[in-house]
């Protein structure tokens, strides 16, 4: 690639589709209720020349299986592999359809259904059904046309509920949710484009008015690399505004790695050899946490020696952290973590014991260094068989792997990069043709565009511009509509959904999960004169308990309060405050108005309440 | 099927599936090897596995252009030399075909039958482990499409490995009409001295999920460490792959359409269960395994029908059928009614010299024709009952009971007569 760049980045979207299941008529829900405990394991199969993937059978042999939930409604035979699946959910395919027109894409004349290899017991059958359905659309962003590489339409795995040393238990209810995969091209070159363009791909996929909505239901994939870097996959991410914070630390850690790399050329490290030594006799008076419970475990300390590593580890200020990676690498056997000499003596293993142990391994070199490991012996040699063959890895450059996304916008090792997917065709499920007139039809009858929305909005209901990008974000804009025709309660109804939503996410409530039903409901409620706008908040953020709103109402005493029972409390704390009315005159209104609102708070709205305040203080002055 | 003009620009662009393609149409080109055609895909369709691993179909026209960028490099399988360990039992796989002995070409996605030693035993090396395994395919047919000379020549292969050093043998066989087989196979074999046992698969062997080699694994544990001779079909007692159902094969019955769970001994409990990690618990009493000579009786009459009775089931349809067959056996209602239209048909018959077997599509319980008015007519008529027997069980007896036998009533003695396990008169709470 001639063009200068910092850093490359493509994404992968899932997002998750509001319609039954792909393949069955259950219900696409995520539930709580669930039961049972099949015990199934999978076999790892053997490829077309005969071969079978060696890990994966090793630990087929050790005995590693799968229990599988069922859920009442989300769950049937076909879920549990027993039944075949039925033909593919016509309203994901239409989805799919109406998306890969709105980004201009090739639809493909026939779809066909694959098996995609996935032997972790996140698919009872031991592969993911998904389908290319268009290639070769684009989307404007970050001021230029970013390509679309594919769209497919897919099935979501289970969720994973518990693991044990030989078993992890899956519940069924996510499996077989229709997902749609959106996979760009590598175009985005910033943080910020990255999360433009997600939001964008976002809000057309929103756009076609069959997307499920919630923490969850929809999931990015990033492919990042910089320039002498390598391609990293951080898998489901789920958190939009997180997106920038992973590829700019992902960029500052490739550019460390790229900086361990020449650091160790320039010493002409070589890989270190795994020979791992036994030094638990050096430690076995050790008072550190980690050692002295892996002793006491029958456990052992083992040593590796790491010529030339030193300083790259952990150094330069906490800038250099090989450590840490090698780390990561070790943990992915159960151990609690390794210790190398760059970060000792600290956590308890001091200096004295640092220094029987260089003697041990007979350390001499200027960059020597060690790692060791506390913990079963078997378990300990494998975490630092890994731990070696990282630090290894960093002569080279950076490894290519998947990482996992962490809550602070950082990552996590999680496996190598997988190879090419083993794909072969889902013969249970027959091609599905896509006629042209098909495609004319949906292209005919394409929802409008995010800015069409928001402009429309604009025109016809007097909100600004920024309440109804707002709306069109939040899918809310039929919703929206529907209230202001019937209520005439537009203003209301964008404040709620810009500021109001605003104030309750950052109170940590997920606003997208109040339901179409739930907002209408309070609207409806409002317009009847329930309760007064006020009390919008404070009722939203009770529902979002799940309290519904016939409930909340009573619970805040928000009950409806007519206009005579409001004047009387009025009429009464100006009563109360008689000797101060009379000394301001009409001016006590402001100094009023905080007690009467009070004792009335959503019982009324604010205008009212200024209107028989007003009237009682002239009551009282005798005007 | 290809369109004409499709057939014909392939042929003329050298294109055959495997070959790495440029498909042009409409200006727009796409890359990819050669798919086979799918039975449900339009004629002017061609489907291509692109660089990705996703299949697409194509339309083509008249004016669309294929390009052969590559051919297919033939690739050689690793055959696998047969290993004998010492002190481990001999077990021979005798392969007839199904879902069991089938696996996928992941290039083409074309389901072809496993047809070596190396195919079958490749798919579940840990089963070296237990015993020396030797396999040779015989047929390899869906088992919908088994008869009964098949059904006697494998029988006679049975045998033949069973005296010539076998311990045990197994059958990999379809499984629709597994019942049926292992039923005829059972009478056929007689006191058979060792473990014969059919096994099948609900989910094919090309998914990490299949029951394949579970089913495989068990059987061959119970051939081991049974000691119990006899035909059975072992398959999953449940859902889940921790536990496997030993069933005696003239009382097991598919009972599922699809689950891995189908099969289940009816009227009598599972002869065993074996678990996961090859614990066996029996459930009866049997024949020890000993060392036997085996005897083979493999004729069978095959002028035998199996019916369901219906309401408003119609003499007259079925006069000809009845009057033509040596032998029927009628699945009927309850206790093992036909309407009384039909018992005229029936005496007819019986007088005529065919024999009239009566079992029930209620599957569990024992027929009696002593209960109610009609059922007394169907005796009179001259139909026998064989007490709980499943009605394919009595289908495959009563050919095997026809030709073997000199007289209309030596059969029917031997209809009645335990020969297999096939019947009992007591049944207890399950």
């Amino acid at each position: 690639m001639s063009e200068e760049y910092e850093m490359m980045c493509g994404i992968e979207i899932h997002q998750q589709l509001d319609t039954k299941k792909l393949f069955c008529d259950c219900e696409s829900n995520l539930t709580e209720e669930a039961a049972g405990g099949i015990y199934r394991r999978l076999r790892p199969t053997t490829s077309e020349m005969g071969e079978v993937d060696r890990a994966a059978l090793a630990q087929f042999m050790r005995g590693y299986g799968y229990r599988y939930q069922s859920c009442p409604c989300e769950t049937c035979l076909v879920e549990l592999d027993e039944e075949p699946p039925h033909e593919v959910n016509a309203d994901a395919l239409e989805t799919t359809l109406i998306f890969s027109e709105l980004i201009g894409a090739s639809v493909i004349d026939e779809v066909q259904f694959m098996r995609k290899i996935v032997v972790d017991g996140s698919n009872t059958s031991g592969f993911q059904r998904t389908s290319l359905v268009a290639v070769d659309g684009s989307i404007d962003a970050i001021g230029k046309k970013v390509g679309i590489l594919s769209v497919c339409l897919e099935e979501d795995a289970c969720r994973k509920i518990e693991t044990t040393a030989d078993e992890v238990t899956w519940r069924t209810d996510r499996l077989g949710i229709p997902l749609i995969e959106v996979a760009t091209a590598p175009d985005m070159r910033t943080p910020e484009e990255v999360l433009e363009v997600a939001s964008r791909i976002g809000s057309l996929l929103r756009a076609t008015k069959r997307v499920k909505r919630g923490l969850g239901t929809i999931r990015e994939d990033l492919n990042i690399s910089i320039p002498e870097g390598a391609r990293i996959e951080i898998k489901g991410v789920q958190e939009l505004r997180l997106l920038p914070d992973f590829v700019s630390n992902e960029v500052k850690r490739q550019k460390m790695l790229v900086r361990v790399r020449d650091i160790l050329r320039e010493r002409g490290t070589k890989p270190a050899a795994v020979e791992v030594v036994d030094a638990t006799e050096i430690f076995k008076d050790c008072d550190a946490k980690v050692i002295a419970a892996a002793l006491k475990d029958k456990g052992k300390v083992l040593a590796v020696r790491l010529p030339g590593f030193a300083g790259v580890m952990n150094g330069d200020n906490k800038t250099l952290r090989l450590g840490s990676e090698m780390a990561q690498y070790a943990r992915t056997v159960g151990v609690k973590g390794i210790f190398h000499s760059d970060e000792l003596p600290n956590y308890g293993i001091e200096q004295s014991y640092v220094d029987r142990l260089r003697e041990f391994l007979g350390m001499t070199g200027e960059f020597d260094a060690f790692v060791i490991c506390a913990a079963s012996e078997k378990k300990a040699t494998v975490a630092l068989e890994l731990a070696v063959k990282r630090a290894n890895a960093g002569i080279e450059g950076v490894p290519e792997e998947t990482r996992d996304p962490l809550p602070d916008g950082t990552t996590r090792y999680s496996r190598p990069l997988p190879g090419a997917a083993r794909m072969y065709p889902e013969t249970d499920v027959p091609p599905t043709p896509i006629p042209a007139a098909r495609l004319e039809r949906i292209k005919n009858n394409l929802p409008e565009f995010p800015e069409q929305i928001e402009a429309r909005l604009v025109k016809d209901y007097g909100i600004n511009a920024q309440q109804a990008h707002q709306i069109v974000r939040q899918s809310r804009d039929d919703l929206f509509c529907q209230i202001a025709s019937e209520f005439d309660l537009a203003s209301v109804a964008a404040t709620t959904f810009q500021n109001t939503f605003q104030e309750l996410e950052h109170e940590g409530i997920d606003t997208d999960l109040f339901t179409y039903d739930d907002l209408y409901a309070v609207f409806s409620g409002l317009k009847a004169g329930k309760f007064a706008k006020e009390a919008i908040p404070a009722i939203l953020k009770e529902m979002a308990k799940g309290t519904d709103l016939e409930t909340t109402v009573k619970k805040l005493g928000l009950s409806a309060v007519d206009a005579g029972e409001a004047a009387a409390i009025i009429e009464k704390i100006v009563s109360e405050r008689a000797d101060f009315v009379r000394e301001k005159g009409m001016g006590a209104i402001g100094g009023l108005m905080g007690p009467v609102m009070g004792a009335l708070r959503g019982k009324i709205d604010g205008k009212q309440a200024n209107e028989l305040l007003t009237a009682a203080i002239r009551k009282l002055l005798g005007q | 099927m290809y369109a004409d003009f499709l057939s014909k620009k392939l042929s003329d662009a050298g294109a055959d599936e495997g070959c790495m393609l440029n498909v042009t149409v409409a200006g727009k080109t796409y890359k990819g090897v050669l798919m086979p055609h799918h039975e449900f895909s339009g004629q002017d369709i061609i489907i291509l596995k692109m660089k990705s691993g996703y299949n697409i179909g194509i339309r083509l026209d008249e004016s669309s252009q294929i390009e052969v960028v590559s051919r297919p490099v033939e690739r050689v399988k690793p055959e696998t030399a047969e290993e004998t360990k010492k002190g481990l039992k001999t077990i021979v796989l005798i392969g007839t075909g199904g879902t069991i002995a089938s696996y996928v070409d992941y290039r083409t996605g074309a389901v072809h039958p496993a047809l070596s030693t190396s195919d079958m035993i490749n798919a579940v090396p840990e089963i070296k482990e237990i015993a020396n395994i030797k396999a040779n395919v015989l047929f390899s047919i869906f088992s919908e499409n088994m008869t009964v000379p098949h059904w006697q020549q494998l029988a006679k292969a049975i045998a033949d490995e069973l005296n010539n050093g076998a311990d045990a043998v197994i059958v990999p066989h379809g499984t629709d009409t597994m019942g049926y087989t292992a039923a005829a196979v059972a009478f056929m074999l007689g006191d058979v001295s060792k473990p014969v046992i059919f096994v099948g698969a609900q989910r094919s062997s090309d998914r990490p999920s299949s029951d394949a080699s579970s089913n495989l694994m068990a059987a061959a544990r119970f051939c081991v460490n049974g000691n119990r001779a006899g035909v059975f079909v072992v398959m999953h007692d449940g859902s889940g792959d921790d536990v496997f159902a030993v069933h005696n094969g003239t009382r097991v019955r598919k009972m599922h359409t699809s689950r891995r769970d189908a099969f289940k001994s009816i009227n009598v409990p599972p002869v065993a269960l074996v678990d996961r990690a090859g614990k066996i618990t029996f459930n009866c009493d049997g024949r020890p395994v000993s060392k036997d000579r085996v005897e083979v009786r493999s004729d069978m009459c095959q002028d035998v029908v199996l019916l369901q009775f219906y309401p408003g089931m119609d003499p007259v349809l079925f006069r000809d059928i009845f009057m033509k067959s040596k032998g029927v056996v009628i699945s009927g209602s309850g206790l093992g009614h036909v309407n009384s239209n039909m018992v005229p048909l029936i005496k007819e018959a019986v007088d005529n010299g065919t024999i009239v077997v009566i079992t029930s599509q209620c599957l569990n319980g024992r027929t009696n024709l002593n209960v109610y008015n009609t059922g007394r007519d169907m005796l009179n008529a001259g139909a026998i009952t064989v007490m709980d027997m499943l009605p394919e069980t009595a289908y495959a007896k009563l050919m095997w009971a026809l030709a073997n036998t000199k007289s209309t009533e030596a059969a029917k003695g031997v209809m009645k007569t335990p020969l297999a396990g096939e019947m009992s008169d007591r049944r207890v709470m399950l």
